[in-house]
């Protein structure tokens, strides 16, 4: 039998037909457009469409019920000489700097003690995620109570372990109000700093700092050399969502003070609800929201270059 | 509670015939059928959660189920914290939906004239079928040309303080310091004793503002002229209030005042901690609904301790600045005829006498009608709220009570003058800062 003959004797298998549809998968731009899509519309959404409307407002006089004409700057001309917004201003800057100091170092802390081995450790590690998941305005009026000048708890035992003489006025007296709102945020943000940072120690391999140990590197010598620098990365990224959520804040002052008093724990998100919802003033109020985004845009911007460069290194 | 009948509601809202001929709710009753627009209609009715627990009871037990059987809506209310009402508000207006109705405290109403209904005809109606409404609830709900909420009622602002307490520095009820200087001195004995006078200067809607202004009244101070566009904040008057309240609060106020909020003097007060305070009657119905658990330091029951009394005179006169609560219909109703039906149903006197009633003197209405009813021979602890609304005046005084009053309110200007000081800035750079903010806003 000739070879054309036995090639022609084989039953004929005809190449699948593929439909609009699988042609469309198989096509990789188009298949990898499909994956992002609802990524895209739900950032459209809840990202795009409220920032750019923020914008819009910011340069209106709108008011609630009242869309408001084109002014340009004129708000922002506004917010120059407002006093409460300088004050607000200057409290976000301070509150969002000390509290991020504060919950670097704890928060790292505590993720070296729950990267040790230990009885209980996952007990612990879920323990310690307490004040991250229970929801902020719960817990934040918990802290209202413990603050009350009158019937404070943490006056009550320091006075009673002889250390103070007379009560604390924690959320009347203008300087310690921010200290005390501060205190609350550093507690509810440590959890996520240790959590995350822990998630990164464990990336990195305990023989690194076996093997430095065996070369005669004491324990802060082998934080210094070793896992610091691998754990950059991650701390950056943490800082980063940190800074904007901390800079953003307003649950928790909104909660423990409304920004009094005499507006010395008044911060730019609590100032912005205070004019946009109380007193009605949306453009003024988008105007106050959209003065923290170019603070916040080289702060990201900061951030992500020195991230690129940790990893470049 | 008792129960008010549709039969009864007819004979008391002034006469079947005539109302029926008249239309309006009684003519509905006569029909024995609810109008064809109200029927299956459902009104969402946004409202505080009240400092009187009883009336809310009242609201969703007995007018919830009346309003369905006389008007054939069915009435759906929703009761939030006083501080989130503004919030939803402006989600609402800004969806064009959410509540048909919405409770507006203070002059709210005058931040949203361009997104509520017009209710004038309701309004005008009440008015001249109750004795007319007190200044105070007239110009939180009233642009000056239409009515944009329908006046429910005057939360009465009193100092509640203890009887036996005023006794023992020379106060045997019912005399009690007539003026700020005699307030300050009885304040400064009652402090030597462990028992400071209370008062919230944070930042909370109600106590801090209610304090605050007519303090600054009794001194002579004010906002703006009649005209509401001259500044007249920064004066010597001003000047002298704020001085007189530094040295006032240091002699004779619990100093965690500064961090209160609108329920930190009533637990501070029912804890025996503070001696007087400014306040809605809620520490004294508080204390008489449990007796058995707020008690004075000889046992006996808190509330039989308990008297109020005006704020104290100053150089210019008595003053008094009383919550005021109006409803707003909103216009991206679909039906306002229901609406507005609703409002004149639930603030005709048959309705809202037992509402009334279960408030217990909390709040008048915001109607002089009230002043005569029988509810004030009950409990003479209570009489001082009867006619406290009279001497109300607004936030804005001497100009109106518009937006920009709103403003300088909500941001707390003349309550934080007063807190700015005490922190330890001198008067006149306080009372400066004050004017310069108010004539900001007023400016603009």
């Amino acid at each position: 039998m000739a070879v054309d003959s036995v090639a022609a004797a084989r039953p004929y298998v005809a190449a699948p037909r593929r439909g609009p549809i699988t042609r469309v998968l198989e096509h990789e731009p188009w298949f990898a457009f499909f994956l992002l899509l609802p990524t895209a519309v739900l950032l459209g959404l809840f990202i795009a469409y409220p920032f750019i409307k923020g914008v819009l407002l910011a340069v209106t006089d709108a008011k609630v019920g009242v869309p408001g004409n084109f002014v340009g700057l004129q708000n922002f001309a506004v917010l120059m000489n407002d006093s409460i917004f300088r004050i607000a201003v200057w409290n976000t800057i301070l509150y969002t700097a000390v509290t991020t100091v504060f919950k670097l170092a704890l928060g790292l802390w505590l993720a070296l003690l729950l990267n040790r081995h230990f009885r209980a450790k996952a007990l612990t590690r879920a323990f310690v995620l307490l004040p991250f998941i229970i929801p902020t305005v719960l817990s934040t009026f918990a802290w209202k109570w413990m603050f009350d000048p009158t019937f404070s708890v943490i006056n009550w035992t320091l006075f009673h372990l002889g250390i103070i003489r007379t009560r604390i006025n924690w959320l009347g007296d203008p300087g310690l109000a921010l200290i005390s709102v501060m205190i609350v945020n550093v507690w509810r943000g440590v959890p996520f700093y240790a959590i995350s940072l822990l998630a990164g120690l464990q990336t990195i391999s305990p023989e690194l700092a076996e093997a430095a140990a065996i070369d005669g590197a004491r324990p802060w010598q082998r934080f210094r050399y070793i896992t610091w620098p691998l754990l950059l990365p991650v701390t950056m990224v943490v800082v980063l969502f940190s800074v904007i959520q901390t800079f953003a804040d307003f649950q928790l002052v909104y909660v423990l003070t409304g920004g009094g008093p005499a507006n010395a724990t008044q911060l730019f998100a609590t100032y912005a609800y205070q004019i946009g919802v109380g007193t009605g003033l949306l453009g003024e109020g988008a105007a106050i929201s959209l003065a923290m985004f170019p603070v916040l845009l080289v702060v990201v911007v900061v951030q992500l270059l020195y991230i690129r460069r940790v990893e470049t290194h | 509670m008792a129960r008010i009948s549709r039969r009864e509601m007819l004979k008391l809202s002034g006469g079947g015939a005539v109302a029926a001929r008249a239309g309006g709710i009684a003519s509905i009753l006569a029909l024995k059928q609810a109008p064809a627009y109200a029927q299956a209609t459902t009104i969402h009715w946004l409202r505080w959660n009240d400092f009187v627990p009883a009336s809310d009871e009242v609201l969703r037990k007995v007018i919830v189920p009346e309003c369905s059987k006389a008007l054939g809506i069915k009435l759906n209310i929703e009761m939030i914290n006083g501080n989130d009402i503004q919030a939803r508000t402006t989600s609402a207006i800004q969806s064009g939906t959410g509540p048909d109705v919405i409770c507006a405290l203070n002059n709210w109403a005058q931040l949203y004239p361009e997104s509520v209904a017009d209710v004038s005809d309701v309004a005008e109606e009440i008015g001249k079928a109750q004795g007319g409404f007190y200044e105070e609830s007239r110009v939180v709900a009233n642009d000056g040309k239409k009515w944009i909420a329908v006046p429910w009622c005057v939360l009465g602002a009193q100092l509640a303080y203890r009887k036996s307490w005023f006794a023992e520095i020379g106060y045997d009820a019912p005399k009690f310091p007539q003026t700020w200087e005699e307030y300050r001195e009885a304040g400064k004995k009652l402090k030597a004793k462990g028992r400071p006078l209370g008062q919230t200067v944070g930042h909370s809607f109600g106590d801090p503002p209610t304090y605050a202004y007519p303090y600054l009244w009794s001194w002579g101070g004010k906002e703006v002229e009649a005209d509401g566009k001259t500044v007249v904040l920064n004066s010597n008057a001003t000047v002298d209030s704020v001085k007189f309240a530094v040295g006032f609060w240091n002699d004779a106020y619990d100093e965690g005042g500064l961090a209160w909020d609108d329920s930190s003097n009533n637990r501070a007060f029912l804890a025996g901690t503070i001696s007087s305070t400014l306040n809605g009657a809620s520490i004294y119905l508080e204390a008489k609904r449990k007796p058995a658990v707020y008690l004075t330091e000889t046992g006996a029951p808190l509330w039989q301790d308990i008297l109020h009394a005006p704020l104290p005179k100053g150089t210019a006169g008595q003053f008094g600045y009383h919550l005021p609560m109006s409803n707003m219909l909103m216009k991206y109703v679909k039906d306002p005829k229901a609406g507005k039906e609703f409002l004149r149903w639930i603030t005709s006197k048959p309705v809202y006498q037992a509402w009334f009633d279960s408030q217990q003197g909390y709040s008048v209405g915001a109607t002089t009608v009230w002043e005569q009813d029988k509810l004030w021979d009950k409990d003479p602890v209570m009489l001082p709220f009867r006619t406290a609304a009279r001497a109300g005046r607004f936030p804005g005084y001497a100009g109106p009570a518009d937006r920009r009053a709103a403003e300088v309110l909500s941001k707390y200007i003349v309550v934080d003058m007063t807190a700015k000081a005490i922190q330890g800035m001198p008067a006149q750079d306080a009372v400066k800062w004050a004017h310069d903010e108010v004539a900001r806003i007023y400016a603009a």
